[in-house]
This record gives C-alpha cells, structure tokens and sequence, in this order.
C-alpha cells in the first residue's frame, strides 16, 4: 500500500510500486492535465510537483512518492499564484496551442518557488525541461516575468 | 514475480540485498526509461527490484577537512544548490538534463549506469572521487575508476548499493568544463571535457585531464598528467603538440546517432589544446 498526498487530499493505493506517476494521476484520479508528450522526460508534458518541486512524472515510479505530496495542474489551478501566472499566460500569448502549459505552469510555480525573482536567463533554465513547438518560448519567457511582477509577494 | 519493496531505512536495505537479488533505483530516470512498457503499463523490471530515493539517511552533504562527503540519494538538484559543492561539479550539474529530472536524478544513478557519456562522471573522474559500496559486512571504498569498468558494467555486487560519494576538496588555480552536445538541456553528450590545473611561481604543481564519451569510460590518464608536474608554465605550453599526440591514443570513440568517430576525435583534441592554451 502506498500512502500519498495528492492536490492535498490523502491517498492510499495498491499498486505496483514500479507504475509510472503519470499513468496513475491519468487513470486512476482522472487527473488529465499531466500529459504523455515523449514519455522519456524530456518534454515536460507530464510535469508535476513533488513538495513543490518539478518531477516529469513519465519517469517517476510511484514507490518514490511515499509519504510525499504531489500537485498537479488540477491542484495548483486552485490557487492564486496560478491565477496571477493564467493571466499573464493569456496576456503575453505565451499559450496557444495548449499542450505544453500545463507542463510550463508547473516548471514556472516550481521556480518562482526557488527563486521570486528571476532574470530571463533563469526562466530559460527553469523551463528547459519543458518543449514548447508554438510560441519560440519568448512569450513564455515574458509571461513568468509578468507574473513575477503582477503576483509579487504571491512567492 | 519479481518483487518491488520500499525500504524504510538503510539497514532494512541492506538485509534485503543481503537475503535475495534485487536491483537497485534511485530516482528512475535511467531505469524507468530503459525498462519502458507501452502506455499506461509499469516498466518491464525483470528482477525484483529495491526504491531507494526515498531514504533520508541517504540525501546529505558533509563537508570536512579534506573532503566532501554525498550521501548517495542526494538529488542533483540540491547538488546544485548546495554551497559546499565544488564549483567544478555545479557547472556540470547545470547542463545535465534539466530542473524536473535533475531533482530525481543522482549521482550514484550516475555512477551505477556506467554511461561512457554519463556527464556527471567526468568531475568524479577528475577530482578522485571514491564510492562507498556498502553491504552487510563492510564498506568498501573504491576510487570510481575501479568502480566502473566498462560500458554499463560496474563492479558493485549484488548484496551491494552505493552509499556514499566521497570527493577530496581541491584548490585548484582553474578548472575548465566544456560539455558537446546537440543543445543546452536534455542533451547527451557527444563530447565532454574537464580540465583542472594548479600554477605556483609560474609551475604547473597539478595537471588533470578526464574526457567523457570518446571511449568505452571515461578517460584519465595519471601517468601522462604527472610528467607535466613540476614544469614551468612556459615550457608546458610548448609541449601541447606532444600532448595531444599522447591523448591521441586514448581517445577512441564510436559513430552513433548523436555523432562520429571524427569529430569526436578532434574536438576531444581541440578541447585540450583550448585549456591548456587559455591557463
């Protein structure tokens, strides 16, 4: 039985500890904002917090979430830091077609997080993981700025 | 069957390697990938296997007199992070993968791979890190090199995990990174280099060089290293021709999808030339 807290409720599974995090948020919790882009970490569509760090759930076994606590976009969407961050998303155009934001949200909530106030390059860095085929990333790069400013004090 | 259990402490780690064969993951970035099943199915394990990352006796960074001791579930991220970690291995962390797998991966995952072009494996290389092998009846300590002996072959055995990552604190006049590969996150290296040089009154007193991903693990050579000890500064760089003849030698790489044998050749030999040229 593994025991884990998930967008802050309590939950107890009996799986195989080896089951990958994002297959069991997608079909065991309904939670589809974490996505199979790659399935190899390297797209950051499956990106999720773990105690409020990113993790490419593609390739985290559900073992090593023990006793942690898991937030997906679902969670997160519930507060106001992802409020302040949707709005500066919509206002920069730093989302289009979709399926990276989820994944980008996270990346952004997890470095602001760390690190309020970042510069440009420390955006770059806290979103390399993520791949983004529509914006250049320049929109997005712009959208976790204004966020940082607009939601100052939210982290 | 195979059977998966989560150890609640190092010692209940230890008694299960000690009774049955279990392979050992850390945070499962290499393995979750390489045992990948189709969607929506666990990965293919086909041995039992034993979760570590979770064991907080295992995340820790001690710095003492004369080295720095890495408890084996630390993840790169807090390496990072972490103010006593060498400067060397910060700048190595920082291009490997990126921030969501950089917070599960490890150095010990690192090392167990025994990737010729594991990245983080060419500092450990460079500053004679050792690896704590823990099991039941003893600790062994063994230099990496001795650890790793091929591509995806170590010498840790099966009632073993590695505990620690001991690394000598250095004071180095300059060290050098330079890693080669098809962009700056999530890339593989085709090529990587560390160097580390230590100059007193115009001599080289310590010269270091390790090459990741042009052979079959990462290359140090000492005995090439220790004829530069003692020279001037000068006459060092006089000799680069001489030395990149020397590395020559050792720098056999493969043609694979990421690069060739050519290229690799040479930029491994260029990026000598460029640190020793730049001291």
């Amino acid at each position: 039985m593994i025991k884990f807290k998930l967008n802050g409720k309590d939950v107890e599974l009996n799986l195989d500890p080896s089951s990958r995090l994002l297959d069991v948020l997608r079909n065991y919790f309904n939670l589809t904002g974490p996505k199979e882009g790659c399935g190899e970490g390297e797209c950051g569509a499956c990106a999720v917090l773990l105690d409020g760090h990113i993790v490419h759930s593609c390739c985290l076994p559900l073992a090593n979430i023990a006793e942690k606590e898991i937030v997906t976009i679902e969670g997160f969407s519930k507060t106001k830091r992802y409020q302040a961050l949707a709005s500066a998303m919509l206002e920069e155009g730093g989302s289009q077609c979709g399926i990276c934001t989820p994944g980008m949200m996270i990346a952004a909530e997890s470095l602001l997080n760390q690190n309020p106030k970042p510069s440009d390059e420390e955006i770059r860095i806290g979103i390399s993981g993520n791949l983004c085929r529509c914006t250049g990333y320049n929109m997005i790069v712009k959208a976790i700025q204004t966020a940082a400013k607009k939601g100052d004090g939210l982290w | 069957m195979v059977k998966h259990v989560i150890p609640k402490n190092l010692q209940e780690a230890l008694n299960y390697l000690y009774t049955s064969d279990y392979h050992v993951i850390a945070g499962g970035t290499d393995l979750m990938i390489q045992k990948r099943n189709s969607s929506d199915l666990p990965p293919l394990f086909n041995s039992n296997m034993i979760y570590l990352f979770n064991l907080e006796e295992l995340k820790y960074v001690i710095k003492e007199e004369t080295q720095l001791r890495i408890g084996s579930m630390t993840s790169l991220e807090t390496l990072l992070h972490h103010d006593d970690v060498p400067q060397l291995l910060k700048d190595v962390i920082k291009e490997m993968a990126s921030p969501g797998i950089r917070n599960m991966a490890t150095l010990a995952g690192n090392i167990a791979n025994a990737s010729p072009a594991g990245d983080s494996l060419v500092p450990l290389y460079l500053m004679d890190a050792l690896v704590v092998l823990s099991s039941v009846n003893q600790n062994r300590y063994l230099p990496i090199e001795k650890v790793i002996i091929g591509p995806r072959k170590t010498v840790i055995q099966n009632n073993e995990l590695i505990k620690e990552i001991v690394i000598p604190i250095h004071n180095f006049t300059k060290t050098s990174w330079v890693k080669v590969g098809g962009r700056q996150a999530d890339a593989i290296s085709k090529v990587s280099f560390a160097g580390a040089v230590t100059i007193e009154d115009d001599h080289v007193t310590d010269f270091r060089i390790a090459l990741g991903a042009v052979y079959m693990t990462i290359i140090r050579n000492r005995s090439f290293e220790k004829m530069y000890k003692k020279m001037s500064l000068k006459k060092f760089k006089k000799l680069i021709p001489d030395i990149l003849i020397q590395y020559q030698e050792l720098i056999k790489p493969i043609d694979d999808q990421r690069s060739n044998k050519l290229y690799r050749q040479q930029v491994a030999l260029n990026l000598i030339k460029d640190f020793i040229e730049k001291i």
